[in-house]
């Protein structure tokens, strides 16, 4: 691979040895290769991501179907259990696998969601505080202290049930709640690029305010950014699974997992597999989530962590 | 004279990602009671690596070896950890380049000096504080008593050498190393340390090994001198045979560098060594300074150097006769 | 210290006015709560009853003015559905919650400060994999669930242990369990990280130069200072763990604070939500305003100046 590969840079050791030194982009790829979670968390999400897009061709049945004539069929691998349903039949009869597909669809948007929206306040805060430091500091650390005093979970059971429980509100909801994670580390990020040369070359050639937050801050952030919204990402579909378990979060029928745990709840001591399935699903896509995101953070970092 | 340390080729190995790092490669050298023997050579040249190998203090990845290497007698190579834990701090002290953070900042200066003695002594806390203050008021610190009670927040950099010099003095050493001591520190307070060390030295007959990249340090307090470059002696001598007749074309480049008195004239140019050094990483042939050596040839690539002894204690490392140097390096 | 004491003595009192407003304002979101107090079937006039009596016809500011100040007083009005004041109905419960919030802070410095040194002091071994695998695994489950297979599998299959219920102790451990879990990836990381990290530094070697023992220098040097951030941590963990105990709580039914919210949520028993919310924030507030002086404390570098 060294002998084919593009040298970016030579020193000639001068001792016989010639040392090459790759690229910053095979070294990152070389680290890619290596990490071990970094590829079990990218298949991971990488295969709810296909579930969740050939979610209709994938489901053998309705997700919504109900059949009471056939409630609470076992799994396959239970000698009760049909091929015909292969992970069983909640208590309405509905198909679980079709359920736990179209489930898919549901964490990822909703995940999706609120990260862009915590994201996006997030990053614009710490931003702002590392970069202009001072006063703007001062008042995003005093809102980031604000927003962790106030219990997430209760807060955003309360506003779910005050306005009505839509999908929606649970994303808006829960996307104002959990920014404060993503100001912290862009924060930290941006002091430390804002202290780079570059910054002050660009300030020192006269470039306004916005520009240098646009093209010298943000792009520095991208690997930072990417690492933040993935581990976010699982962070908030935990939550929004927390909300739907307490039956204030998605509402019924929708095949959210959260829900489809509390409603086997009930049934679980007799039907175990009405909770170990959605919750199974669950676990692997935040799991997946998390070395995705972990991974990313570590083939980017810029000594490379082992 | 007594001899307190005895080093013959020791090897220092790192792994890297890169490849093997051969920090230290056939370095030998030896310490009398009272003497100073100084390391010199541009940062990397494995100077520090040498003296964390006499201490058994490397990285945790890095591996020594060595034909001899022996302390008062004692085959430091052969004893384990525990004996080895005995002998630092107790009969060998090292003192760090960077005062400000070699000390704990949890805990006080008073506390961390009576922990180097009540580890190696059976004395009671008194006594170990009596030992710090004494010890405090020879490094030349006033209030010693109140010192004690400080963090080392508290003190300036020149403190905190001080204190950690007290420290390295606490248990009685019979060897010192000094790795860089004052290259953190101002000027004014780099002569200072420098003296102070020396009078100590002097003081209590204690064995110094002196690691500095300053041959102007090395020229005032030194009685002898290893050059090092990439992980080898390339030249040894009495600090006044160095001076005076250098020999290897890296010593003469280094001495070209500094200003003489009364030599140098105003607006003249200093020299200075063109290139970078080579990073000892891999398999190594030949010599390591060729691609910056003024004298270089094709054979220098080809041959192993060897360091040739011209009279007792004073070798060089170069495939050139010192006559055939001195003419090579003046035409250049 | 005391400027520095009375520095964040200060922006806790900020926080905690901030919060307050927020709690105030959190039950109007619905719009009018004399709607919500009242119930679906009320008629115009109960509805125009319940404003007066709770003073919703007043101005918001005089309304927040005369709700924190009685706030203060520890008087948060009465429940409509328990009839009780608010105040005694958390009083009966705020044991329950405080106790599995603290032993859930116990079980998970107690599990990660260990695991996470063992880490630190041997890298990339297969200690530090099992507690990097503990720790990646404990961000990724959903605590609700953990509760759940726990209440199958030790409490119903094997029977070792209460399902529900706060009559003993072993009725805390799966409870604890559960919550704590939560918290030892955080703690966990952050030990490793700092005991790398100081392990790493001068001052520890040093600490070997002395010829100090090893576990001299672990303990009386890296640990100390690697653990100042960790206590930090503790102070806030709790505080989200407090937080937490809503969903443990409703998965085991104990009768603590995070069920009584649960409960008061469903059932618009809006006075004992927003006295709820206030008082965990308030919580947060006290245990931040403690690790800040606790870390000062262990930190001679703020301490001493």
């Amino acid at each position: 691979m060294a002998t084919s590969a593009p040298i970016s840079k030579i020193l000639d050791a001068g001792l016989g040895e010639t040392v090459i030194f790759p690229s910053p982009g095979q070294v990152i790829r070389r680290r890619m290769r290596r990490h071990k979670g970094l590829i079990i968390g990218g298949i991971a999400v990488l295969l709810t991501f296909l579930v969740a897009v050939f979610a209709p061709v994938l489901a053998p049945h309705d997700p919504y179907a109900q059949d009471l004539s056939k409630r609470l069929i076992p799994p396959f691998w239970h000698e009760k259990g049909t091929w015909d349903h292969p992970l069983g039949t909640d208590n309405l009869g509905r198909d679980y696998l079709s359920r736990v597909v179209y489930g898919c669809r549901i964490s990822l948007i909703i995940g999706f969601s609120i990260m862009l929206i915590a994201v996006t306040i997030g990053t614009t805060m710490g931003i702002l505080a590392g970069y202009f430091g001072g006063t703007v500091d001062m008042v995003v650390s005093f809102l980031v202290t604000v927003r962790l005093a106030l219990p997430a979970v209760l807060v955003a059971l309360a506003v779910v049930v005050l306005i009505g429980g839509s999908m929606t509100v649970v994303i808006v909801a829960l996307g104002f709640l959990i920014w404060a994670r993503a100001a912290v580390v862009i924060r930290a990020s941006t002091q430390q690029i804002r202290s780079q040369d570059y910054v002050a070359a660009a300030q020192a050639a006269g470039c306004s305010t916005i520009r240098i937050l646009l093209t010298e801050i943000l792009p520095n952030l991208a690997d930072n950014l990417v690492v933040v919204a993935t581990l976010e990402i699982g962070r908030a579909i935990l939550l929004e699974a927390a909300l739907s378990f307490l039956g204030m979060g998605v509402q019924p029928p929708t095949p959210s997992w959260g829900l489809m745990i509390s409603e086997g709840k009930e049934f679980m001591l007799f039907f175990p597999y009405l909770i170990t399935i959605p919750g199974t699903a669950l676990f692997i896509l935040v799991l997946g989530m998390n070395l995705l995101g972990d991974g990313i953070r570590d083939v980017t970092a810029p000594e490379g962590r082992t | 004279m007594k001899s307190v340390l005895e080093v013959k080729s020791l090897y220092v190995d790192l792994p890297l990602p890169a490849g093997m790092l051969h920090a230290v490669r056939n370095v030998s050298f030896h310490v009398n009671q009272g003497e100073t023997v100084s390391l010199v050579g541009e940062s990397g040249c494995g100077k520090s690596m040498t003296a964390l190998a006499v201490m058994n203090l490397l990285p945790r990845k890095g591996v020594r070896r060595a034909e001899v290497l022996s302390f008062e007698g004692r085959d430091l190579m052969k004893i384990d950890d525990s004996k080895m834990a005995d002998i630092r701090g107790n009969k060998m002290a090292m003192i760090f380049q960077e005062p400000m953070t070699s000390l704990d900042p949890c805990y006080t200066i008073g506390n961390q000096l009576e922990e180097a003695i009540l580890q190696h002594r059976k004395v009671s806390t008194a006594e170990a504080r009596d030992r710090a203050v004494f010890l405090l008021e020879k490094v030349g610190i006033t209030a010693a008593e109140s010192r004690l009670k400080q963090y080392p927040h508290q003190l300036s950099g020149g403190l905190r050498q001080r204190v950690m010099i007290a420290m390295g003095l606490m248990c009685g050493p019979s060897l010192i190393i000094a790795d860089e001591p004052t290259t953190a520190l101002d000027v004014t307070i780099q002569a200072q340390i420098l003296s102070l060390l020396a009078s100590l030295q002097q003081e209590f007959e204690m064995g110094l090994i002196l690691i500095t990249h300053d041959l102007g340090v090395v020229s005032r307090t030194a009685d002898r001198l290893a050059v090092m470059y990439c992980g080898e002696v390339v030249e040894t001598g009495t600090t006044e045979e160095v001076f005076d007749n250098p020999i290897h074309p890296y010593t003469r480049g280094l001495m070209d560098c500094i200003p003489v008195p009364g030599k140098t004239k105003p607006g003249e140019k200093l020299g200075s060594i063109p290139g970078m050094v080579p990073t000892p990483i891999g398999e190594l042939t030949g010599c390591s300074f060729r691609n910056r050596c003024p004298s270089a040839s094709p054979d220098c690539a080809r041959t192993e150097t060897r360091l040739i002894e011209i009279s007792p204690g004073r070798a060089y490392r170069c495939l050139l006769s010192p006559e055939a140097c001195a003419v090579e390096w003046n035409r250049a | 210290m005391i400027v520095y004491t009375l520095k964040r003595l200060g922006l806790a009192a900020l926080v905690a006015i901030t919060v307050s407003i927020i709690s105030f304002m959190l039950i109007r979101l619905s719009g009018d709560p004399a709607i919500a107090l009242a119930g679906e079937n009320a008629t115009s006039e109960q509805i125009e009853f319940i404003r007066i009596q709770y003073g919703f016809d007043r101005p918001l500011v005089i309304q927040y003015l005369d709700w924190a100040h009685r706030a203060l007083q520890a008087d948060f009005g009465e429940s409509p559905y328990f009839q009780q004041p608010v105040t005694r109905i958390i009083g009966d419960r705020i044991g329950v919650t405080l106790k599995l919030g603290v032993m859930s802070l116990i079980f998970a410095v107690a599990v990660s400060i260990p695991m996470g040194v063992l880490a630190s002091i041997r890298p990339n071994t297969w200690i530090d994999r099992i507690a990097l695998s503990i720790s990646v695994m404990g961000q990724a489950m959903p605590s609700f669930w953990f509760g759940l297979i726990m209440i199958i599998v030790l409490g119903v299959w094997l029977r070792l242990l209460p399902i529900s219920g706060t009559d003993s102790f072993a009725h805390y451990i799966m409870p604890t369990i559960a919550l704590g879990y939560y918290g030892i990836p955080a703690f966990m990381r952050l030990t490793r990280s700092g005991m790398l990290e100081v392990l790493s530094s001068d001052h520890i070697r040093t600490a070997r130069a002395k010829g100090l023992r090893w576990g001299k220098v672990l303990f009386k040097h890296a640990l100390r200072n690697a653990i100042i951030p960790v206590v930090a941590l503790a102070a806030v963990q709790l505080g989200f763990m407090l937080g937490g105990s809503i969903v443990i709580e409703s998965v085991f039914a104990l009768h603590g604070i995070g069920y009584l919210a649960w409960e008061s949520i469903g059932r618009r028993d809006l006075p004992v939500v927003q006295a709820i919310v206030l008082l965990l924030s308030m919580i947060f507030v006290a245990l931040t305003l403690l690790s800040d002086i606790i870390n000062a404390f262990l930190d001679p570098r703020i301490r001493v100046k």
